[in-house]
């Protein structure tokens, strides 16, 4: 089995051989052909400049693996400040000894997810790190995006203003989680993550006013919702029912004591639109693949400023708290 | 020999007719000088032959109304005066306020033989009351205690109730919610949709008949609103229990009398006596069999808990109507007990079509309290009405004023300045946005009455506690210190306090279910060696996992499949005899062990309270519960005193080692009652040998696990052979509502 060796990340023939050989065969464009110490870039536009790095373990799970989240990731969160996604950098780190195949798939992944949007991958590095030194793979992206809708932030959300979520939510979550703890479940627990530059486009287009987006990794719903609250100096009441969480979701988090609004998505957004808006936000995002789920999930409020207010079918509100580092029982 | 003497009273003298008994006393003693409230309490002056103020003195303590309590008596003698007569003065309200404020109390015999009474003016009147009986601190919007300041204000004195409230010769001198019907508050009936019904008489009439239809009413009682239905209607319980959402949980049933009591429970002459004191709390007390009241009240377990009337207006309702009434607080669960009227509109129209309501406003909200018989003595479970807000002797001062804002459930608040401990009323669960609200509001309400402000507050460790996040901004938004209190120490300390330890160690048996250890663990099987400045855990149960975090405190088949996991490994399929395994697939079964394996949020603990789970798990008492405490609770019915035998235990440098006692437990092929005996006998064996080993210092249990009434006295039986003396907890709950105290004494 073809392995990756220290050699491939010396900067040497082997160097050569695996940009050429691997990576050009899958992110060829001309700026990137160029192979110059820098990409240059034209664009006379507003920008948004993102990145991130992924780490994700296991690298390959039901719905995806690190490449394509590594591409979606960096992508949708210039797809949330209503930029349109055009240019990426990538690196990976990567274990000795990595299987090539693996690497293989995890560009050929990569490559399809950059079709969805049209981003494109300028200038790259790879680095090759000893046995133990690196789990696996590492995958930094970069990504700069021209904005078409300005003006999208945490801080616009005002009294009134509805919150949508463009799909069921902890899927990507539980999904790792099972597979990490070697957890099998009943169903078919599969990572959302996908591209939501479509979508965004689409809710763009459709000259809906937006006044916060967002997507909810780590710390899920709960976490956006609260850092909203916070920033707009506002309540947040969600109807607990009209949130959509997958049956094999709820089943892993009854049975992990979990919270599924605490659990990270990679292929969800969610949106504050003015309340008149709202029937068209959801008719929108429904026509979209990547929205068929979406619901009206709950409304900005006047009271109860910086919280976020859960409340059940039968009425009861309890106060939905930003996750913490480790769930402790409270229960005496 | 004439003298003149300046008497200086604190304790709860305002409002229960001191003023009037002293009038009186010193009429009849031949004393001259006044009697007035102060906001300290009541100051007399009286002047006379030395004979006469002796004998004054000597009625003042033993013939004083029956709710006065007095808690410190200052005397000078000062240069005669010369008085000319005895006058009651009008109360002062300036300077700090420091008089107590008295829980509500059941109408009194005089009153309700006046109700009774065709020919009174207040026959059949819901709302009669005198000095000695009647709402307190439930109406109270500020001191001191005087009619403006109570939710009476709205109600002008009619000419004939005037004459009695100024009349220091009568019952209802100055009895602040005196009233009648043609002056006072009165019924009113709705449909829950806020159409009006009826009012008076006619409401009360309609709402007996709409009792006997089987229908669930609201209704308005003295701390907030009950629901109320018949206790023998099967099918009104189901449907009270599927409207408020409230699984098993049993409800509390009130009746017309004692005699009726005892046409359905068992009680001793004890339990009598406090179902029938002033306070009527709920005594949790044995039930009889087949006695007609519905299964539903309280499935699975052989006690309920009863009550009498305490307001007049239940006196009314249980008389017209008969049997007995299932009286449970009105609220969502979790949330607080509903106490106005348009809230009651507004929240109530789930529960029921029908809602009974008067327009005495409630200014605090009051749950009932909850008690049960230990070792011969009152064991809080809830300590509200009729307790609340009396505080509590501290057996040391205070060097600041201190708020402490308890814990998590069950939860109360408490102020403390000098040698005081100010308990607030039962708050509950802090899970619902209402319920953190009312905590708030309490909190606030505690400041005003007492015109409070605190240096310092005290909190649980607990970092996703509310009370402890609501501590965390007060202290920062108003520079004061923040202290946070170990969970079990306070519960420790809260004994330590209400035992009256001055100083010296002394060792604290403190169980329960969870609470925050300092190592990031969950504890709650914890014996601590503690005095007034700090801690140390000397024992503690072996640490197991809590499957699932907060779920396992729900499902204890989590906790005995963790402990199973720890004994035996994956291979737990052989162990065909443990029910446990009963109600879990193999799946199931699967994916816990890897969860078990990896820990995935499974904290460690080391929780008396989830052993009894898992014991109960093990032995298919229950599987998972339908409210917190169920599992041990059911145990109960199940103890034997015939029993004395018990499993192995084993105790190692500080640690319990459970694993011997579960092994046996698993193995032993005996009946349930057996076992149950044995687990509980083992768990009293376990505190017997560590409270020996520490035989020099004083002992105590404390936490929500001694609540179980076997585990108590079998722990106090076997002390009191060895000679060994172990405090219990009189004064404030053993859970986690007794916490506030604790903490003060930190502050
Ligand atoms: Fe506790
Ligand atoms: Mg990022
Ligand atoms: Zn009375
Ligand atoms: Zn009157």
């Amino acid at each position: 089995m073809k392995q990756i060796l220290l050699s491939h990340g010396g900067g040497g023939e082997e160097t050569q051989r695996l940009i050429k050989d691997l990576f050009f065969r899958y992110f060829s464009n001309p700026i990137l052909e160029k192979m110059e110490d820098a990409a240059v870039l034209e664009i006379n536009s507003k920008l948004a400049f993102t990145t991130d790095s992924f780490t994700v373990s296991p690298i390959f799970f039901k719905g995806g693996n690190i490449g394509k989240l590594a591409v979606a990731g960096t992508v949708n969160d210039l797809a949330m400040m209503g930029a349109q996604p055009l240019y990426m950098s990538c690196s990976f780190i990567i274990e000795e000894g990595f299987p090539f195949d693996h690497l293989e798939e995890i560009v050929r992944s990569m490559y399809e997810e950059m079709k969805k949007s049209g981003v494109k991958i300028v200038t790259g590095d790879t680095k090759v790190v000893p046995r133990g030194s690196a789990d696996k793979i590492f995958i930094n992206t970069t990504g700069i995006g021209r904005i078409v809708y300005d003006g999208i932030s945490a801080s616009n959300i005002q009294e009134g203003d509805i919150i949508l979520v463009s799909g069921t939510v902890g899927d990507h979550g539980a999904c790792i989680m099972a597979q990490r703890e070697g957890i099998e479940m009943e169903g078919d627990l599969k990572s959302d993550c996908a591209t939501l530059w479509p979508v965004v486009k689409d809710l763009i287009d459709s000259g809906i006013p937006i006044k916060a987006m967002r997507d909810p990794t780590r710390g899920g719903l709960s976490a956006v919702l609260n850092e909203w609250a916070e920033s707009s100096d506002i309540g947040i009441e969600i109807e607990e029912d009209m949130i959509p969480v997958k049956d094999e979701v709820q089943g892993m988090c009854e049975l992990l004591g979990l919270d599924p609004l605490t659990l990270a998505n990679e292929g969800k957004l969610i949106i504050a639109v003015p309340e008149d808006q709202a029937e068209k936000t959801l008719e929108v995002l429904r026509d979209n693949p990547l929205g068929r789920e979406a619901q009206i999930i709950g409304r900005a409020i006047s009271d109860y400023k910086g919280k976020v207010i859960l409340k059940s079918s039968y009425g009861s509100k309890r106060i939905l708290e930003p996750p913490a580092g480790e769930l402790l029982p409270r229960i005496c | 020999m004439r003298k003149h003497l300046k008497i200086h009273l604190t304790g709860a003298v305002q409002g229960v007719g001191f003023r009037p008994f002293v009038y009186n006393t010193a009429l009849r003693h031949n004393l001259k000088g006044y009697v007035i409230n102060d906001t300290h309490g009541v100051v007399i002056e009286v002047e006379g032959e030395e004979d006469d103020i002796n004998r004054f003195l000597i009625s003042l303590n033993t013939e004083k109304p029956p709710l006065a309590h007095i808690f410190s008596q200052e005397i000078e003698e000062l240069p005669l005066s010369g008085f000319e007569e005895f006058t009651i003065k009008k109360s002062e309200s300036k300077g700090k306020k420091e008089v107590f404020i008295l829980p509500d109390i059941s109408v009194c015999d005089q009153c309700l033989s006046e109700m009774n009474n065709k020919k009174d003016r207040r026959y059949r009147y819901p709302f009669i009351n005198c000095t000695n009986c009647g709402p307190r601190f439930s109406i109270i919007e500020r001191l001191p205690y005087d009619r403006p300041n109570t939710t009476m204000k709205k109600f002008r004195m009619c000419p004939d109730c005037e004459r009695e409230y100024k009349d220091p010769s009568d019952r209802r001198f100055h009895a602040q919610p005196n009233a009648c019907p043609v002056c006072g508050p009165h019924l009113s009936l709705y449909s829950s949709d806020r159409k009006f019904i009826a009012e008076r008489e006619e409401a009360l009439k309609i709402a007996v008949e709409l009792l006997g239809k089987g229908k669930i009413l609201a209704v308005k009682g003295i701390g907030g609103f009950h629901l109320v239905c018949d206790a023998t209607d099967d099918k009104a319980i189901d449907l009270l229990r599927e409207r408020k959402r409230r699984g098993e949980k049993p409800f509390a049933v009130m009746f017309r009398d004692i005699d009726q009591i005892k046409d359905y429970a068992e009680i001793t002459p004890f339990e009598e006596a406090v179902i029938l004191s002033p306070e009527r709390p709920i005594v949790i007390v044995r039930s009889k069999k087949e006695t007609g009241l519905s299964k539903g009240v309280a499935p699975y377990l052989d006690r309920i808990g009863v009550f009498l009337p305490y307001s007049p207006l239940h006196h009314l309702l249980l008389n017209d109507y008969g049997k007995p009434l299932v009286m449970t607080s009105a609220n969502l669960s979790d949330e607080p007990i509903v106490k106005d009227n348009d809230e009651a509109f507004e929240k109530l129209s789930v529960f029921t079509d029908y809602i009974l309501v008067h327009n005495r406003d409630i200014r605090n909200r009051v749950d009932d309290s909850v008690v049960r018989i230990i070792d011969k003595k009152i064991s809080f479970i809830r300590r509200s009405r009729g307790y609340a807000p009396l505080p509590v002797k501290l057996p040391l001062r205070l060097e600041r004023k201190v708020l402490a804002v308890g814990g998590h459930q069950k939860n109360t608040i408490a102020i403390g300045f000098d040698d005081k401990a100010f308990l607030s009323q039962h708050i509950g669960d802090l899970e619902t946005l209402d319920a953190c609200r009312n905590f708030e509001e309490i909190i606030n309400r505690f400041f005003d009455l007492y015109s409070f402000q605190p240096d310092v507050v005290v909190s649980d460790m607990h970092p996703a506690y509310h009370s402890t996040r609501w501590a965390e901004d007060y202290t920062e938004k108003n520079s004061i210190p923040l202290i946070q209190v170990q969970h079990h120490y306070a519960h420790a300390l809260s004994l330590m306090a209400e035992s009256g330890i001055r100083e010296g160690k002394f060792l604290s048996v403190s169980w329960d279910g969870t609470g925050y250890g300092t190592d990031g663990n969950i504890w709650g099987g914890e014996f601590l060696l503690c005095d007034y400045e700090d801690f140390e855990r000397v024992y503690h149960f072996d640490y197991f996992r809590l499957l699932g975090g907060e779920k396992a405190v729900k499902e204890p088949r989590r906790v005995a499949l963790s402990i199973l996991f720890d004994m035996y490994g994956k291979d737990i399929y052989r162990l065909s005899e443990v029910q446990t395994l009963k109600s879990l697939t193999d799946k199931e079964m699967e994916i816990m062990f890897r969860v078990w394996e990896k820990g995935v949020n499974s904290p460690l603990s080391s929780s008396a309270g989830r052993l009894f789970d898992a014991a109960a798990s093990i032995i298919g008492i229950r599987q998972t519960l339908s409210y917190e405490g169920q599992s041990g609770m059911i145990m109960e019915n199940y103890y034997r005193w015939d029993i004395e035998d018990h499993y192995p235990v084993d105790l190692r440098d500080g640690v319990i080692d459970w694993r011997p006692l579960f092994d046996a437990l698993i193995n032993d092929r005996s009946e349930i009652d057996i076992k149950i005996t044995r687990f509980i006998n083992s768990l009293g064996k376990v505190v017997l040998r560590i409270v020996d080993e520490y035989s020099d210092i004083p002992s105590g249990l404390t936490g929500g696990v001694f609540q179980n009434r076997f585990l108590t006295e079998k722990i106090l039986r076997m002390a009191e052979k060895r000679g060994l003396k172990i405090f219990t907890h009189k004064k404030v709950p053993p859970n986690d509502g007794g916490i506030s105290l604790g903490q003060l004494l930190k502050g």
